[in-house]
């Protein structure tokens, strides 16, 4: 095969077409996976938040409310509704304590503050210690505790939580992001 | 060089791990279990094989002085389109896998068989070359990711075999350096007998 030329317009001209060619391809496949990411992201929620809360037979999608944290932003609050009554609020809640990135948690709280169940909508742990947290036997251990008398700190800063082996830092977080989600809808007022 | 040597030199005789040594980065990060380091392998093989039928179609047409630069954007192309791809239609694996794809085009493997390989052969060669070696990489991946995931959190294929946690130190980076070296020294002592 003849090699192409070094000269100046040759190479300003491949890399051109290359690099032409290769975001006509990314746009192409942006356009097509648009819609699936998307549905895909929202089918993740609902799941997690259908996880954290008891049966619901509203939309909590649709009645989603914001409520201020007292540190600047806001957490998205899903009402889990039955028959018009309310049963717990799924709480999209984060924290900025994990050891590699945000961690961002859907918590379930009844209405009058115990904690349902949690589910870990992202996180970037490290892989066999932090992710743990994801697992029922990390996880299991806050549900149907009321913050208000479990405190949220592990042993080693004298709370009941027992840490995940060699990722106290995730733990930590844990707690953290789930302390955040109490303290908004306490200060909402919604329990 | 046969098709089928051409095919095979991926798994032993130029291992990309094991032999070459290229692309330990992402090696030891992703290889704490058998699960994430076949996952890892296998998304690498899809891009590798992209990569390498492309840039062996285009070498003809790519000035030498600017081949590395015209690699990288075709490599990391193909890197988001199946990021992409993943997230759009296989979720479930995206969410165990989805923060080491972005890491495959740091990976060397790739632009090394592209230099060293693909722009001097034919597609139907680079093909194979990039089938082979991607799946050498797996098996290397799961190789190592199973003796680390034995070791270091006494489980196999995420099925927990013992209780408590194992030796931790296997999960973590230092592990990956020691099960990375004793594979490579047991696969030179099995070449040289």
């Amino acid at each position: 095969m003849a090699k192409t030329e070094s000269t100046f317009k040759n190479m300003v001209l491949s890399l051109t077409l290359i690099s032409l060619g290769a975001s006509a391809s990314l746009g192409f496949v942006y356009v097509m996976t648009k819609a699936p990411i998307e549905a895909s992201i929202l089918n993740k929620k609902l799941n997690a938040i259908r996880q954290v809360v008891p049966e619901f037979t509203n939309n909590p999608n649709e009645e989603m409310f914001r409520l201020p944290t007292g540190e600047g932003d806001s957490l998205d609050i899903y009402p889990a509704k039955k028959e018009g009554e309310i049963i717990g609020y799924a709480i999209d809640t984060y924290t900025k304590e994990g050891f590699a990135g945000n961690i961002r948690l859907i918590a379930g709280f009844r209405p009058d503050g115990t904690i349902i169940n949690i589910s870990v909508l992202e996180q970037k742990e490290t892989p066999g210690l932090g992710t743990k947290m994801t697992e029922p036997g990390f996880r299991d251990q806050f549900n149907n505790k009321n913050p208000s008398e479990f405190m949220l700190k592990v042993k080693k800063d004298g709370g009941p939580v027992d840490a995940i082996t060699a990722a106290t830092i995730s733990s930590r977080a844990f707690c953290d992001a789930l302390q955040r989600a109490y303290n908004t809808i306490q200060k909402g007022g919604l329990i | 060089m046969t098709q089928l040597q051409n095919f095979t030199k991926g798994f032993f005789k130029e291992n990309p791990i094991l032999v070459l040594v290229l692309g330990t980065c992402p090696t030891l990060a992703t290889s704490t279990s058998v699960l994430n380091g076949m996952g890892m392998g296998i998304a690498t093989t899809f891009v590798l094989i992209g990569s390498n039928v492309a840039i062996s179609l285009l070498s003809g047409v790519i000035p030498d002085k600017v081949r590395i630069p015209a690699f990288v954007v075709i490599i990391a192309s193909f890197v988001t389109i199946v990021d992409l791809l993943m997230q759009a239609f296989t979720p479930s694996l995206y969410e165990t896998l989805g923060i080491f794809i972005p890491l495959i085009v740091v990976n060397c493997i790739i632009l090394g068989r592209a230099e060293a390989y693909a722009s001097k052969n034919s597609v139907l060669s680079s093909f194979i070359d990039g089938v082979g070696m991607g799946l050498g990489f797996t098996m290397a991946l799961g190789i190592l990711g199973a003796f680390r995931e034995i070791v270091g959190s006494g489980a196999i294929f995420g099925h927990k075999f013992m209780q408590g946690d194992g030796v931790l130190v296997f999960i973590l980076a230092p592990g990956a350096f020691w099960a990375l070296g004793y594979l490579i020294a047991l696969i030179n002592r099995m070449k040289k007998t």
